[in-house]
């Protein structure tokens, strides 16, 4: 059974954006219907995202680590906002595994914003109905697109490849490798819900440099007589001594 | 748009934007986009557009923005009338400075035939010494000039740059050098943007750079680390001194007086002293070494030493410890940096199988890298010590071995340039005349005292005072002192001043309450009582801006994607490492309203005001608009050089030179947009010496001179003003006033000292460094109208580190006074581990003024929002500008403030406030919600 997902690197996430904003000027003109925006020129602009970025500070300074962190639907393979659902309109695809919402049968309750536990999802103020992420549903089988632009939006944006896309149940997938090489992550596993998408973590490239590697026979300062010290000219034994 | 220029493609629906997205055949972004591209859409759609004509109302004040809407035909004439007059008496009294605008080939080109000296982008307030200190130094810089080749690095060290500033490129650069396993260290007091994923954070005090780099070179020297076979042939390093304070020619480069100096512009006779003979040599003679240590005595008995050796003899006080105390590095990190940049350097060294041959006719089998690549900008640029400390960066990379290498530092055609670079202004105050062009350009490269823009009795020519003796190498204007000094009359007043895509009434502009009642003050005695003192304010913009609220005319310009568009060649073009690259932009929508594209404001004012560059021989108007132009206008007639460099001849079958092709547009059209010519493998590295890139670039006219640039660590320009101001040099020499501060700053080799701005502070009552950062998802100013961008960035914080807000009684989230000696700002404060105690900093420029922007007076922007630039000055005590000394880059990061909290029952509210802007006539209704939804009918 295949279940497309997202596998998100924190290792080149520089919080840009990019994922936000083309999420949203996709989605706004898509089959997801409009993503309205209150107050667009007022006070506390407040519209509705699918995808969103927040920023960390971890560790104290000088130790501190700035985490830029992109969050969306994590199309969980356990999604607890299906089965509070009154109406039936969560749902999870049996073919893909995408999470959706029918806003025909959506009623507006909240009851699958209040079970998600990761705050994924965002009710339309003008709709009244749940919105979220659906992997761009509606261009990644989308036969009038080039094959290599059936992706969601966000990946395709990314301007340091930092989204990758694909099955997660195909261990040879893009997406599995990347899990299974990288230390790939789910968000809190202890609520059972096991997210579909993954976090691959930062990493470090650290360098040592030992002692013994920072001098070399071809020193420069040997050609202009700088090395070895004291100078050939300055005053020694030889010049006061004869055995 | 954003300077970056990256390839989009605009899909529509309906004729409506359905979505935009980045262009995968696009060299610079391949395929990706950024958050601000992505949010186009908001841009077409903002209440901020403007759409009619605008005049200031009868009576109405400026900066009321109290307008009434004319036609464009009112406008041309109420321009051309005034233009004409003003140029037939005295041109340099039209003044012309632009924005981020990326049509400074046009702009320039059009104020050089109007005849005016006061012409400038707005380099001089954002970047200036980055672009002079390098170009100074190895004949290139970064962004659009050159970069770093994290392709094939292995170590990136990035000063001062937070997240702009080649935005996709360097991103998609960063995450793929990453994903190598390359390591990433940034040297920045603040950890945001980029630095959050670099492998090692190096906090520093704002404006001491300088010190670390000295340090870094002094390790390097000390410790024989530096690449000794590239500094002997291919920097200065080994050419003799004289050193003989006595000397009229003291620190001048000796010389083979009888020798051939191959071309008297650039010549080539220096000296080295031969290891092998043990004898002075001319420099680069075949089988000849020089040394770059000792000292020596020529034949007549000129005391000469390498220039190398005055290098090391400069840093040789400047250890880590030394570095320590002044940046907050510990010295065993400035030594841990410098041993792990060096040994990188030396052993990893990379060899390609790259045969080529070098200016001396040497024939080399393969191309080696050092891969050790930097990047900086305006973190080390926006201070008034930043041409030396940018200086110091460019020969520390220098000595690494890594320029125009691959893994280091790699330039962008047109680049390299020589050192100085060609261009040249008229050199007096005769180079304007009365219905004449300019006799030279606006901008240049003094190479000399003699190349300065002066009178007889050594003022400045240009209203901003570049080129004098206050700032000789103000390459690119000093755009921030052109209000300040018309407004004193200072060097003299102008009669108009035309803005295009520049906010000088706000955030562009230090010391903004000042400037704008500078901008708003009247003559009080004689003839021209009541007027204005700066009589006529055109202002041109897409936007409603708080600068189009003072202007007099208000011209709306369309939006990117309204326009044609060229990233020119003759500009600064897109070109990558391997080759040059051009660009052009088609309109995909109608333009809004009555929008009209600068370019064709100026195509019309110069086809009106009878240019000579626009018009026929009969006098006639030559271009029919702006792609008329582009395909037909010429460098000179004949010259086969012209904004575009693909596709030209009559066939479009020539590239960089040929005759106007007048499908070029649709040829460009048809092949994505850009111009592309990859360089022979060979001509890709080593440009600054390589004999057969130099025989190309000469071949396609990008470069005059074939010459060999070799890197000035010892600047001789530099040394050339420094003997002027001793009273040494045979020519010009500065007034006696700025005769010190000359001597003082042209130092040919670099130095820290501390920014100008901190000499006039108490320190012990302001000791903290106020700054400023761009976010990615912002550009400049311009994106606060844009109704999605503005969610990620509604208002802003200061944000400061926990123990100093401890120490100063601030709370998270709480409202407080920043206050500098100049001015304070009450905002609200945001505790933060990632910047260093000692600086606090903020967003720039998202505090705007009630009503402007097409925001609600109550938008979190003008009553949470706030502007550093309250506490900025823009002159230091002796009427001198904040501004670097040698370029008038402005000193944008020097202030010093304090903090302390507001006072209970306080307001909570940002102060200073402004009045609220009415919305302009012809500017947008503020829709209570939006939901954008392109092409309805077909959309449901």
């Amino acid at each position: 059974m295949t279940q497309l997902a997202l596998v998100i690197d924190l290792n080149v996430c520089v919080g840009c954006h990019a994922c936000v904003t083309s999420c949203k000027q996709w989605n706004t003109s898509g089959e997801a219907g409009y993503l309205s925006d209150d107050n667009p020129y007022g006070a506390d602009p407040t519209g509705t995202f699918f995808n969103r970025v927040q920023t960390f500070e971890v560790g104290e300074f000088p130790k501190t680590e700035t985490v830029h962190f992109p969050k969306s639907c994590l199309h969980c393979e356990d999604p607890p906002c299906v089965p509070v659902c009154p109406t039936g309109a969560s749902y999870k695809r049996a073919e893909d595994g995408i999470v959706l919402v029918d806003y025909d049968k959506c009623i507006g309750c909240n009851y699958c914003a209040w079970a998600c536990p990761y705050g994924a999802r965002e009710i339309d103020e003008h709709q009244k109905v749940m919105k979220k992420c659906t992997l761009c549903v509606d261009r990644i089988y989308d036969q009038a697109l080039p094959e290599a632009e059936r992706k969601p939006a966000c990946v395709m944006a990314c301007p340091t490849s930092a989204r990758l896309f694909g099955d997660v149940h195909d261990p040879e997938s893009e997406v599995s490798r990347a899990i299974r090489d990288r230390g790939g992550y789910a968000l809190m596993p202890e609520w059972g819900t096991q997210p579909a998408n993954h976090y691959l973590p930062r990493r470090k490239a650290v360098a040592e440099i030992h002692p013994d590697e920072l001098t070399r026979h071809d020193n420069p300062l040997k050609v202009d007589g700088q090395l070895p010290r004291p100078a050939p000219g300055e005053p020694a034994l030889d010049d006061v001594t004869s055995w | 748009m954003c300077a970056c220029r990256c390839g989009i493609r605009v899909h529509l629906r309906d004729g409506e934007i359905r979505y935009i997205d980045g262009n995968p055949d696009h060299p610079l972004n391949k395929g990706v986009i950024c958050a601000k591209g992505a949010s186009g859409i908001m841009k077409q759609v903002s209440p901020a557009r403007l759409t009619r004509p605008l005049r200031r109302r009868e009576g109405a004040e400026r900066g009321a923005g109290d307008f009434e809407p004319i036609s464009w035909e009112e406008a041309f004439s109420i321009l051309e009338n005034r233009l004409r007059k003003v140029r037939e008496s005295d041109p340099k009294k039209f003044a012309l400075f632009t924005g981020r605008d990326q049509m400074q080939a046009l702009t320039g080109l059009f104020a050089r035939q109007f005849g005016t000296p006061n012409y400038a982008a707005h380099g001089g307030f954002c970047s200036v010494n980055m672009a002079a200190g390098m170009i100074y130094t190895i004949g290139g810089s970064f962004w659009e000039f050159g970069g770093p080749d994290l392709e094939r690095a292995k170590l990136f060290v990035m000063l001062g740059t937070a997240e702009d500033h080649h935005s996709n490129p360097l991103k998609i650069a960063i995450s793929k050098f990453k994903r190598r396993g390359g390591r990433f260290i940034s040297v920045n007091p603040v950890r945001t943007g980029y630095s959050a994923i670099a492998d090692e954070w190096v906090p520093i005090r704002p404006g001491t750079d300088g010190a670390l780099l000295l340090a870094l070179t002094h390790e390097m020297i000390a410790q024989g680390l530096y690449d000794r076979p590239f500094v002997a042939r291919y920097t200065n390093g080994g050419q003799l001194v004289i050193t003989d304070p006595a000397s009229p020619r003291h620190g001048l480069l000796a010389v083979d007086e009888g020798g051939d100096p191959v071309n008297p512009l650039y010549p080539q006779n220096q000296l080295w002293w031969d290891r092998h003979s043990n004898g002075p040599v001319v420099s680069h003679t075949p089988d000849t070494d020089p040394y770059l240590f000792g000292h020596f005595t020529l034949a007549d008995g000129t005391r000469v030493q390498p220039a190398f050796q005055l290098l090391a003899d400069r840093v040789l006080p400047h250890t880590a410890e030394w570095a320590e105390g002044i940046t907050g590095v510990s010295a065993a990190t400035i030594r841990r940096l410098a041993n792990e940049m060096g040994v990188t350097a030396r052993d990893e060294k990379i060899e390609l199988p790259i045969a080529w041959t070098d200016c001396w006719g040497n024939e080399h089998q393969t191309v080696t890298g050092n891969p050790v690549a930097f990047h900086a900008m305006r973190g080390l640029a926006a201070h008034s010590n930043g041409f030396q400390t940018v200086r110091a960066l460019a020969i520390l990379m220098s000595l690494l071995g890594t320029i125009d290498r691959p893994g280091g530092f790699r330039h962008k055609a047109p680049f390299p340039r020589a050192i100085p670079p060609s261009a040249k202004t008229p050199t007096g105050p005769e180079g304007v005349q009365p219905n004449t062009p300019l006799a030279g350009l606006a901008l240049g490269w003094p190479g000399s005292p003699e190349d300065l823009f002066i009178d007889a009795d050594g003022n400045p020519v240009r209203i901003d005072k570049a080129f004098s003796w206050e700032y000789p190498l103000a390459v690119h204007g000093l755009m921030h002192n052109v209000i300040t000094n018309a407004w004193r009359g200072d060097p003299y007043r102008l009669d108009t001043l035309m803005i295009f895509m520049a906010n000088m009434a706000w955030n562009s502009t230090m010391n903004t309450v000042e400037v704008r009642r500078m901008l708003n003050d009247r003559v009080t005695e004689g003839e021209a009582r009541g007027e204005y003192k700066i009589p006529f304010l055109v202002v041109c913009d897409a936007f409603q801006s708080e600068m189009t609220a003072f202007a007099d005319l208000v011209l709306p310009d369309t939006t990117y994607l309204e326009r044609h568009d060229v990233m020119s060649i003759l500009d600064r073009p897109i070109s990558e490492f391997d080759g040059p690259m051009d660009a052009v932009r088609v309109p995909v929508v109608p333009p809004k309203g009555e929008c009209k594209p600068f370019q064709e404001v100026l195509i019309e004012l110069a086809g009106r005001l009878g240019f000579p560059a626009f018009s026929n021989k009969d006098g006639s108007r030559k271009y029919k608009d702006y792609p008329d132009f582009i395909i037909r206008h010429e460098t000179e007639p004949g010259s086969g050089i012209g904004f575009l460099a693909g596709w030209r001849g009559a066939d479009g079958s020539k590239s960089m030179r040929g005759e106007p092709n007048p499908n070029q547009w649709e040829m460009y059209k048809r092949n994505n947009c850009i111009f592309h010519q990859p360089l022979p493998a060979s001509y890709r590295y080593m440009r600054n010496w390589n004999r057969g890139y130099m025989e190309w670039a000469q071949r396609t006219r990008i470069r005059r001179w074939g010459d060999p640039i070799l890197i000035h660590l010892y600047s001789e320009v530099l040394q050339r003003f420094r003997l002027a101001a001793q009273g040494k040099w045979p020519g010009r020499r500065p007034p006696p006033h700025l005769a010190g501060r000359v001597e003082t700053y042209f130092d040919p080799l670099p130095f820290y000292y501390p920014p100008l701005e901190l000499r006039a502070t108490d320190v012990e009552k302001y000791p903290l460094a106020a700054i400023t950062q761009r976010p990615m998802a912002m550009y400049h100013s311009w994106d606060s109208q844009n109704a999605w961008l503005r969610q990620i960035h509604a208002h802003n914080y200061l944000f400061i580190n926990p123990r100093t807000a401890r120490s100063s009684g601030v709370e998270d989230g709480a409202w407080l006074w920043v206050e500098s000696q100049w001015g304070r700002v009450r905002c609200m404060g945001r505790l933060s581990e990632a910047v260093e105690p000692g600086t606090v900093w903020t967003w720039n420029a998202i505090g705007k003024q009630p009503g402007a922007w097409g925001l609600a007076p109550e938008a979190n922007e003008a009553r949470k929002g706030f502007l550093l630039n309250h506490l900025i000055t823009d002159t230091l005590p002796g009427a001198t500008s904040n501004s670097d000394p040698i370029t008038g880059q402005a000193g944008w990061y020097d202030v010093r403030v304090r903090i302390y909290p507001a006072a209970a029952g306080e307001k909570q509210e940002v102060f200073p406030t402004f009045e609220t802007l009415p919305p302009a006539p012809g500017t947008g209704k503020r829709p209570g919600w939006i939901a954008y939804v392109a092409g309805k009918e077909t959309g449901k």
